[in-house]
């Protein structure tokens, strides 16, 4: 997949998790956290769709580093097939 | 209707699950509505055929009404209506109207009753993942349910009125006209949600004689079998910190069983089960807190599992009736990077609630030596009228005691 693909799949997978947050608006670069209160529980949920719609199973440890659309791109471009 | 809400007086009827005709089972979901807390979807409480639907999905419809007639099983006369829910634990359904809310108006709620201009507008969960659907702005909808607030129904009707104009997926470019990033459902204020807490809430300080206590207790092993846990697993069977809380929390009511029920009719009534509510903060603001059934009696994972798929549900506007009156005892955990204490409100007509704090690291004192460990402080508040500081201190130390030794439980 290209950046542009990891990318939308990255939004497609917070849809799932968080269907009230407008993800257009969105500042990519920014923390999820920040922007709207995203949880342990969301950030669990987000794992879980990406695990499901794209097969990469993200360590318990490497959950910080997909905090932001950015950083879960950037993170996906290196482990995705 | 069933009342889903101190200060409900209506809701939409979204769809019907079934046709007349339909056999039906006690239970079954036959219908959804849409409140200010979601799609909540509506169960019959007896088995038996449908025989009439007399409201229509996008009637609005007040707390009492018929819905529907149906047959009771066997029967055949007379017709039953389907409305006001038989009286079940309830929360926040027994609670009286504000006294200054204004009274329901007679026959429908105003289909054209539109949004003040410059008030803040609400639109639903449902309503904004519709919207988000078919590429629609809701901002731009205007909004016929309860409060002005926009429902499924009407982005399904502003798609309908001007399909050809409207992307699939609007640019980004085109949306963000509004600024910087906000939830969709944040900015609005919601009035009836926060209402409903503001009643449950002030009955709670009004009727019920809290006592609190507070301990400390020492996460370490907790967390440690945690993570080996979650290493060894794939994300899909991953467990989080809340769902230890829940657990042994559920496990202590067993030790303590008069934190577990409802004061009603001036005494309290022992629970059969334990149904442990949690509360669930949702992003365009307030609270839920549905429960999870017979927590005492399922394993981490799976009690994990439903957990996840509530608060899910929580925060998508769909859960059932049942979840949201259900509740035996309520747990309310801050979760990560929020401050260490917290002495929640006991949720009427239940007798006790357990806080958690952030679990964060302190100083802490083992075998004489001080040594950093991950701590969590535990609250109870607790009804006077039930039991007493000893009772609360002997259910905490328990609380505090299988956090400590999750390895006798997972």
């Amino acid at each position: 997949m290209n950046r542009a693909e990891l990318k939308q799949a990255v939004l497609d997978a917070l849809a799932d998790v968080a269907p009230d947050v407008d993800t257009s608006r969105l500042d990519p670069a920014g923390s999820f956290r920040d922007q709207f209160d995203f949880d342990s529980m969301d950030m669990l949920n987000f794992v879980t769709a990406l695990h499901r719609n794209l097969g990469v199973d993200v360590p318990d440890v490497d959950y910080p580093q997909l905090a932001s659309v950015d950083g879960a791109v950037a993170y996906l471009e290196r482990h995705a097939s | 209707m069933p009342s889903l809400g101190a200060d409900m007086e209506s809701a939409v009827l979204t769809e019907w699950s079934v046709a007349p005709g339909d056999s039906v089972e006690r239970g079954q979901i036959v219908a959804s509505v849409e409140t200010a807390k979601g799609i909540i979807d509506i169960e019959i409480f007896e088995a038996g055929v449908i025989d009439e639907l007399i409201a229509r999905p996008g009637d609005s419809v007040e707390v009492g009404a018929v819905l529907a007639r149906y047959r009771a099983a066997g029967a055949t006369e007379p017709l039953k209506p389907i409305r006001p829910a038989p009286p079940e634990p309830p929360t926040l359904g027994r609670v009286p109207p504000a006294a200054g809310s204004s009274p329901p108006a007679a026959g429908r709620m105003p289909r054209s009753a539109g949004p003040t201009p410059g008030a803040a507008r609400r639109v639903s969960p449902a309503a904004t993942r519709r919207a988000r659907e078919l590429g629609i702005d809701a901002a731009t909808i205007p909004g016929t349910g309860p409060g002005g607030s926009v429902t499924t129904a009407d982005v399904d009707a502003a798609a309908a009125a001007a399909p050809a104009s409207r992307p699939q997926r609007a640019p980004a470019a085109v949306q963000d006209q509004a600024g910087p990033a906000a939830p969709t459902g944040r900015a609005p204020a919601p009035t009836d949600m926060r209402a409903v807490i503001a009643q449950a809430m002030s009955r709670s300080k009004r009727e019920i004689p809290h006592y609190y206590l507070a301990t400390t207790v020492d996460m370490t092993r907790a967390l440690e079998r945690l993570d080996e846990w979650n290493a060894a697993r794939p994300v899909t069977e991953r467990l989080l910190s809340g769902v230890l809380l829940i657990k042994a929390v559920a496990g202590a009511l067993r030790k303590v069983p008069e934190l577990n029920g409802f004061w009603r009719d001036g005494r309290f009534e022992a629970a059969s089960s334990v149904n442990v509510g949690v509360a669930i903060r949702l992003r365009q603001g307030g609270i839920v807190a549905p429960s999870l059934d017979d927590a005492d009696a399922a394993a981490a994972p799976e009690l994990m599992r439903r957990f996840q798929d509530l608060v899910q549900r929580a925060r998508s506007g769909r859960l059932k009736r049942t979840e949201l009156t259900g509740g035996t005892i309520t747990i309310s955990s801050l979760g990560e990077g929020g401050v260490e204490t917290m002495f929640p409100v006991i949720y009427p007509p239940q007798v006790a609630i357990v806080g958690f704090g952030s679990i964060v690291e302190r100083p802490w004192c083992v075998s004489g030596a001080v040594v950093a460990a991950p701590v969590v402080n535990a609250t109870l508040s607790a009804d006077h009228r039930v039991s007493d500081g000893h009772r609360g201190s002997v259910f905490l130390t328990e609380v505090a005691a299988a956090l400590q030794h999750p390895e006798q439980w997972l």
